[in-house]
């Protein structure tokens, strides 16, 4: 199987700190992987790396090759805005823009020049469906997104991001504000999503890395001490650390 | 911070009933071996009364482990020592089943006269209950290796059996009378050759629980 993602030797600095530790690790296509350890072990650190969005800090440093699709995602004259639209972002708190539905779902591609009316309510009709959120709210389009459910509200900027047509989801414990019920629901999501994209979430929530992620890597420290097929990491994992944190050992 | 402290005691506690149940099961071994040997027959009825006890201790250790994996959801080593408990105790539950079995025909034989002293029976059900003692020993050492080895030992009973089959075939065939008690004893031996191979099963949810992997250990030729 391809990967749709690499990292090779990546190592990451905020100043003199160094965050992450020569992690090497595929993301595959059409598969879902999850990255757990506990707070500050460097799992968002390197799903923020995945899209550049660590540009946007100050007196950072990067070592070592983040690919898409084999080729480096920073070389020379590499489009942010365009990889940003391949490799779509969703976030702890679902942060719609103040505006109604339908503009939220319609924001990306308007900004990429996008002005035909009926070709984009095909678009957000079709992400709405994609995220599962469409028949709780196609009588509402131009109501506000802020007025949605929290559940809802985090469909939505998933819809948003969709509406792209995004090759790669970064998700950064995108159910730590839900419910259960909603938190299953986006993990259903993932599950119809993953046929099409290729997924990588960051998540807290144990329980969530065994059920919905086929492959998992453990942080700690800044270093991926482990990583391999969820049913393996969470039936016998390798190394100890692992075995301890997944328990409720120590985190 | 002991993040864990009642799970660990929960989990403690849930061994502890195993290695229980696996002192009553060697002692029903013990007493319908004596039973049979020595013509006991109040020791015989006590082994079959006592089969229910060990038939409750099973059910309260799947009742345990189905609790801790609702409360506890557990992953990993937990998960494999919860799964192998509840399957350890199904194992040892048939062991003391076929121990019952046996009491069972020390009952039916009565105050017959005996076929023949019994030596093979009793060497079987030492070897079995040394076989269970050292896999729960391992249990709680966590020693693959040594399971191996135990399970390889029932190479040994079978030999035994093989051995007890023609004997008392011999006896059938040359006087015909004693084909009622010689099969009573062929069933006793059958029965202890079954507990050996459940022994084997234990071995390897030991193994499972050590190294995590699922590995048949010894099939045995019965």
């Amino acid at each position: 199987m391809n990967p749709k993602m690499q990292a090779i030797n990546v190592s990451f600095y905020y100043g003199k700190k160094q965050a992450l530790k020569n992690v090497s690790v595929d993301i595959k296509e059409n598969e879902i992987t999850a990255f757990i350890g506990p707070s500050g072990s460097g799992k968002t650190t390197f799903l923020r790396l995945l899209n550049r969005m660590d540009e946007l800090v100050r007196g950072t440093r990067l070592e070592g090759r983040l690919l898409l699709d084999g080729e480096n995602i920073r070389g020379t004259g590499r489009d942010v805005v365009e990889l940003r639209r391949r490799v779509g972002m969703v976030f702890q708190q679902p942060n719609p823009f103040p505006k109604t539905i339908f503009e939220n779902v319609a924001f990306g591609r308007r900004m990429l020049g996008m002005s035909h009316s009926q070709k984009l309510e095909e678009i957000v009709e079709k992400s709405l469906r994609e995220a599962a959120l469409w028949d709780e709210v196609k009588d509402d389009l131009h109501h506000s997104g802020l007025a949605l459910s929290g559940g809802q509200q985090q469909r939505l900027c998933i819809a948003r991001m969709l509406a792209v047509e995004p090759e790669v989801i970064l998700m950064d414990e995108p159910c730590s504000g839900l419910d259960p019920i909603s938190t299953l629901r986006i993990e259903e999501l993932m599950q119809e999503l993953k046929k099409q994209y290729t997924i990588a979430i960051v998540t807290h929530n144990m329980q969530q890395a065994a059920r919905a992620s086929d492959w998992c890597g453990f942080f700690l420290l800044g270093e991926m001490l482990e990583y391999g097929a969820t049913g393996e990491i969470f039936s016998r994992p390798q190394n100890k650390k692992t075995e301890d944190y997944i328990s409720g050992r120590f985190g | 911070m002991l993040l864990r402290g009642s799970f660990d005691r929960h989990l403690h506690v849930l061994e502890k009933e195993v290695f229980a149940m696996g002192d009553m099961v060697d002692k029903a071994l013990e007493n319908a071996m004596h039973a049979l040997k020595n013509q006991d027959l109040k020791l015989a009825q006590q082994v079959i009364d006592d089969d229910a006890l060990i038939d409750k201790k099973r059910i309260a250790i799947e009742s345990q482990g189905v609790q801790l994996m609702v409360t506890q959801q557990p992953v990993a080593s937990d998960l494999r020592i919860i799964l192998s408990a509840l399957y350890i105790a199904v194992d040892m539950e048939r062991i003391a089943d076929h121990a019952e079995g046996t009491a069972r025909i020390a009952l039916m034989i009565g105050n017959e006269p005996p076929l023949k002293p019994l030596i093979d029976l009793p060497r079987m059900t030492d070897m079995v209950r040394d076989m269970l003692r050292r896999t729960l020993d391992a249990l709680a050492r966590r020693d693959a290796e040594c399971v191996r080895g135990i399970s390889a030992e029932d190479d040994n009973i079978d030999n035994i059996y093989d051995q007890v089959f023609r004997e008392l075939l011999t006896f059938m065939i040359e006087d015909p009378r004693t084909i009622t008690r010689a099969t009573r004893l062929m069933w006793a031996a059958h029965n202890l050759e079954r507990s050996a191979d459940h022994v084997t099963n234990i071995c390897e949810r030991v193994n499972f629980i050590v190294t995590g992997n699922f590995e048949e250990m010894r099939t045995s030729k019965y």
